[in-house]
């Protein structure tokens, strides 16, 4: 059996009561919350698309991007991932909410790397509780089937459904990307965060045993690693080094740096494997 | 300079007049050399690679070390990159001093230092067409090993004083 293709699924259709607010309009950076989740998405997958309930098919947020529109009964996330999976039933959705200011590539690309095709989805373990979560998660087609008998049953929670049906559950890198904002008072805390994290460059060379891992032997990242222990696991994220940063030393601007140095905009990041001179 | 690399092979009768000093008594050299074994696999060429900027600042404080705690006149340390075969000379240290014993220790100092300290990297590749990194590969598959693993380097020297 082929391993399915993965399209993108950007969930913003849902009420948001305790925000007050239209969640996808919120910005973070200059940007909505919807823009950035879709391109962030857009990085990652080759089709994204916004779900959307049948009134916002007209909402100047969310109409210039293309739509999935929830299909039958009901509402919340689980009809918008059944919607996608009637859509394209050839297709594994890359499902992600878009009340997630701090998702990052290396989150997206770490759920990716460990997607397992066979189960019902892979989905990120909650650093706050362990259980499952459904909204930055990859959901396989066999799952269509399985979703229609769990709603039949009563069922509208996709954590449960997730757990009830043994999602492939993977531990989160960074326990902060997967945390969402529901209420003004975290928005404000969530938009003063990003901006004094804002991305920057950095040049990255990799050698030996490293450069083998990456692929390459060096890229400039846009990244808001603040030192090189967050930049390592980032980057371990998206390659998938086998080396632990303890077996490691770094360098920055060619010269030895501590693990917890903060970085800055165009600094030169080396990792260095255990060396074998002579 | 006193650590420097080179693509092609090292120049011993040069790298030796760089030492010469009517004050030295004598001079002591390291030659290390490319072996057919390691650790029960039969080599057949290794690769040697450097990130060079840092490696020839950490190099030369590694002979400036050297030269504060020993009383010797010069040192040197040339080291290869890039693929080299069986009995192909990988590194060079040479040490000239007044007296042979200091210049014995300086040299043995460097070639454990520049071992141990420098990022030097080298692949070897076997006779079964398996290759690996040293140190690294077994490295990763033990990620458990404490920090103060001191990989095979047995006598490698403490800090710098």
């Amino acid at each position: 059996m082929s391993v399915a293709p993965i399209y993108g699924l950007i969930l913003a259709g849902g009420a948001s009561k305790r925000m007050q607010r239209d969640k996808a309009a919120l910005k973070y950076l200059g940007r909505t919350q919807l823009e950035r989740a879709f391109e962030l998405a857009s990085r990652h997958v080759d089709k994204v698309f916004v779900s959307v309930r049948a009134d916002q098919i007209s909402d100047p947020t969310r109409a210039p991007r293309p739509m999935i529109v929830d299909l039958g009964e009901g509402e919340g996330p689980i009809v918008g991932i059944r919607s996608a999976l009637a859509a394209y039933p050839e297709a594994a959705w890359l499902v992600l909410a878009c009340d997630l200011p701090f998702l990052s590539d290396a989150a997206i690309e770490g759920l990716l790397r460990r997607r397992d095709p066979n189960s019902l989805a892979t989905a990120y373990k909650s650093a706050h509780d362990g259980l499952p979560e459904p909204l930055c998660a990859i959901w396989e087609p066999a799952a269509a089937r399985a979703l229609a008998g769990y709603q039949a049953g009563g069922g509208q929670c996709p954590r449960k459904f997730l757990i009830r049906h043994a999602a492939h559950l993977i531990d989160p890198l960074d326990p902060r990307a997967l945390d969402n904002v529901n209420t003004p008072e975290e928005y404000s805390q969530a938009a003063a965060a990003l901006e004094s994290s804002a991305p920057m460059q950095l040049k990255i060379q990799y050698y030996a045993l490293m450069r083998e891992q990456a692929g390459r032997s060096e890229e400039t990242l846009e990244t808001s690693a603040a030192t090189p222990a967050d930049l390592y696991t980032e980057l371990t994220a998206r390659y998938g080094f086998t080396l632990s940063r303890e077996q490691l030393k770094v360098a920055v601007n060619s010269e030895f740096s501590d693990w917890s140095r903060k970085l800055a905009a165009n600094d030169a990041v080396v990792f260095i494997p255990p060396v074998a001179g002579g | 300079m006193s650590f420097r690399f080179t693509q092609t092979a090292i120049d011993t009768e040069a790298a030796r007049r760089e030492l010469q000093d009517f004050g030295a008594g004598g001079y002591v050299s390291f030659e290390g050399w490319v072996r057919d074994q390691n650790e029960g696999q039969e080599v057949t060429r290794l690769e040697y690679e450097a990130f060079q900027e840092l490696a020839v600042k950490e190099g030369d404080r590694i002979v400036a070390e050297a030269l504060r705690r020993f009383p010797v006149k010069r040192a040197l340390c040339i080291h290869r990159v890039g693929s080299l075969g069986l009995g192909e000379m990988a590194v060079w240290v040479g040490v000239s001093s007044a007296h042979r014993g200091e210049a014995f220790d300086a040299c043995r100092f460097i070639i454990d230092a520049v071992k141990h300290r420098v990022p030097i990297w080298k692949k070897e590749h076997y006779r079964n067409g398996n290759s690996g990194w040293v140190n690294c590969e077994r490295c990763a598959a033990e990620p458990q090993h404490p920090p103060e693993h001191r990989h095979r380097v047995a006598t490698a020297p403490k800090e710098p004083v």
